[in-house]
């Protein structure tokens, strides 16, 4: 298989990775810092008679999404954080009728109107459903630009696979920073057929999609339905990526750019000789529990995140006090230093 | 004897949850009778609002999505796009197309997007217990507007039919009337032509159709039909717009 | 000759064909429905001239003309 190499950005490595999904509909509105993303579609969607709409507004796009997407194309939009508040509603509309769909969250500083510059503000937005109602959608948080390449494909699998929506969570940095990555170079996917979607109904019965269940019990069932999927999910979908963790006496527990970073500050710390390590998760909805459950009571964590806390609360929830946690956080478009990182490892061993 | 009248075949054999004398009832059958007549069921996807006909699926035996409220022409410009060759329509009251809806409506218009659009003016929120409308009329009262529509506070009822005719990407707007039999019939007329252009690709075709609440018009079922023809259609006119 | 079935199980009791019927032949019926509702029943004249008015204003499809 051979791959081809280029230098290119987050923001524009996952639209590249949409396409080679064999995405075929795209619907975003601009907003720094994921403007690349927005306008590497308009350039290359219609090569692959893709479908490329800059709509009316972040609001317009999720929903335009959702009807693509019950039409049975590989859908996606992207956004960063204050769009995706916008979107919450059409997020839920498509975990409640069963779609699969892609969005992307380049996330930056808030709350409000905030800035552009990067933040992890947006954790608790994306692994909480984010909008109304009980449910999921899994959240994958590349690391690096290869990586955003990887995982937006793979979103768009897991988002068929289940039928769920699926969140590529990047930042500000990961999404302008460029990188060099291998391209896949084998032929671009193409759509599975889906017998539940809207394409005309002859030969069969006619489909609905809808995610409004007014008879009496009816919801609760569907949720049940839901729910168990979900189970499923956290079973089999977790993802994390563990450094020295046989002989870490203070595991860094950090994600996407903020997990560099940490990984920076280790390696500056391993060679002083202290055996710190890492846990990154990469799947953040399902969180992976099981990369927690090793360790001795000594162990320590330091979850380090540009919020004030967010990731930190599923740590405690899964430590459950076994171990202590630290935290070292900054928001507001400010990032925890290496520096920093190393100062406060050097306070807590 | 031969039978000369009946249910379309489209328009499943159900009784429907509307009240008496509500118009969704003709118009589901008038939609159902065209899609029959145009022989495009296989091809036909529908897109239900939020409000009183949020079930419309229920009666209609061809493929049909839901949509959040207001947002049924984005879901309906992203489905088109996708399935060209499926004729693509989209139901709405008044609140879906005229309120919320409103910036999802004007660039569908806007883009000249080859939908078809059934817009069902009944000057009022019926599902949710009667409140103010966009199209409400001066003076008429409902739950928001007790002593009735003001000008000062609640602005003028919204002719969003004329609006939506400036945009060039618009082919045809008609606003018609449901208040007796030969008004259905020209009903079913602009509903066959807005779904003939979308076939014949001609852009965005929409019919706004002033349709009775006996309900919350506080009328009975031919009161109501008798307000639409001497009060509602002097503010919202009868007849093409574009 | 013409005339009309309908069908008191779905009729609601809005009355619309009573009122376009142009030449008097449906009525409200002293009985309830299923539903509780009073529905119009046909006179069975032999006045129907079959214009179908009452069909096509009948929000619940419950009518069928024959001619």
């Amino acid at each position: 298989m051979l791959k081809k190499r280029i230098l290119i950005s987050g923001n524009e490595a996952i639209a590249q990775g949409a396409i080679q999904a064999g995405c075929s509909f795209y619907a975003g509105y601009p907003i720094t810092p994921q403007n690349e993303l927005i306008a590497y579609m308009a350039k290359h969607m219609p090569k692959t008679n893709g479908v490329f709409i800059q709509a009316e507004s972040e609001l317009a796009a999720i929903n335009m999404v959702y009807g693509a997407s019950a039409a049975g194309a590989r859908s996606m939009t992207s956004s960063s954080s204050p769009g995706i508040s916008l979107k919450q509603e059409g997020i839920s509309y498509i975990a409640g009728s069963q779609l699969p769909a892609v969005i992307v969250n380049i996330m930056r500083g808030g709350p409000g109107l905030g800035n552009i510059a990067p933040a992890q503000s947006d954790y608790f937005q994306a692994t909480r459903g984010g909008g109304h109602g009980d449910y999921n959608l899994i959240v994958l948080a590349p690391g690096s630009v290869q990586e955003a390449y990887d995982l937006t494909q793979k979103g768009f699998e897991l988002a068929d696979k289940y039928r769920i929506p699926v969140m590529i969570l990047g930042d500000g940095i990961l999404g302008q920073m460029m990188e060099p990555i291998e391209l896949s170079t084998e032929k671009i996917k193409t759509a599975i057929a889906k017998p539940w979607a809207l394409c005309g109904c002859r030969g069969r019965k006619p489909n609905i999609i809808k995610s409004f269940f007014l008879r009496e019990g009816a919801l609760e069932v569907f949720n049940l339905k839901l729910q168990k999927q979900y189970e499923t999910i956290k079973k089999k979908e977790a993802l994390f990526e563990g450094l020295f963790l046989n002989d870490a006496k203070v595991v860094i527990v950090a994600y996407g750019t903020m997990a560099r970073i940490a990984k920076s500050a280790i390696s500056q710390l391993r060679l002083k000789g202290k055996k710190i390590g890492l846990i990154r998760p990469i799947t953040l909805w399902p969180f992976p529990q099981a990369a927690f459950k090793a360790g001795n009571k000594k162990r320590k964590y330091l979850v380090v995140e540009m919020s004030y806390g967010q990731m930190l609360e599923d740590v405690k929830l899964i430590v459950n006090g076994r171990q202590r946690i630290e935290f070292l956080g900054r928001s507001g478009g400010g990032m925890p230093s290496e520096k920093e990182i190393i100062n406060r490892i050097n306070k807590i061993i | 004897m031969e039978k000369i009248f009946t249910r379309p075949e489209t328009l499943y054999d159900l009784s429907m949850h509307y009240c008496p004398g509500c118009g969704h009832g003709i118009a589901h059958r008038l939609v159902a009778e065209i899609v029959d007549e145009l022989a495009i069921r296989e091809k036909v996807i529908g897109i239900a609002p939020v409000g009183c006909a949020v079930v419309a699926y229920d009666y209609w035996n061809f493929d049909c999505s839901e949509a959040a409220h207001g947002r049924a022409l984005a879901v309906a410009t992203a489905i088109k796009r996708v399935h060209p060759q499926n004729i693509v329509f989209t139901y709405q009251g008044d609140g879906d197309l005229a309120a919320i809806g409103t910036n999802e409506t004007i660039h569908a218009a806007n883009r000249g997007e080859n939908l078809t659009v059934i817009f069902i003016n009944n000057a009022v929120y019926g599902m949710t217990g009667g409140q103010m409308a966009p199209t409400t009329l001066l003076g008429q009262k409902t739950s928001t507007c007790i002593e009735g529509r003001e000008k000062e506070k609640h602005g003028y009822p919204l002719k969003i039919s004329e609006m939506l005719a400036l945009l060039p990407g618009v082919c045809f707007i008609e606003r018609v009337s449901m208040h007796n039999p030969q008004w259905v019939l020209k009903t079913k007329q602009a509903i066959k032509q807005a779904f003939q252009n979308q076939i014949d690709n001609l852009g965005f075709s929409l019919v706004e159709i002033l349709s009775p609440c006996p309900t919350y018009w506080g009328l009975n079922p031919k009161e109501s039909l008798d307000w639409i023809r001497d009060v509602m259609q002097k503010e919202f006119p009868l007849g093409k717009i574009k | 000759m013409a005339k009309i079935i309908i069908n008191s199980d779905k009729c609601k009791g809005c009355l619309l064909c009573v009122s376009f019927c142009p030449k008097g032949l449906i009525k409200k019926s002293p009985s309830l429905n299923k539903k509780g509702l009073n529905f119009v029943e046909f006179s069975l004249s032999a006045d129907c001239i079959g214009c179908m008015q009452c069909a096509v204003i009948c929000p619940d499809c419950c009518i069928e003309v024959y001619k």
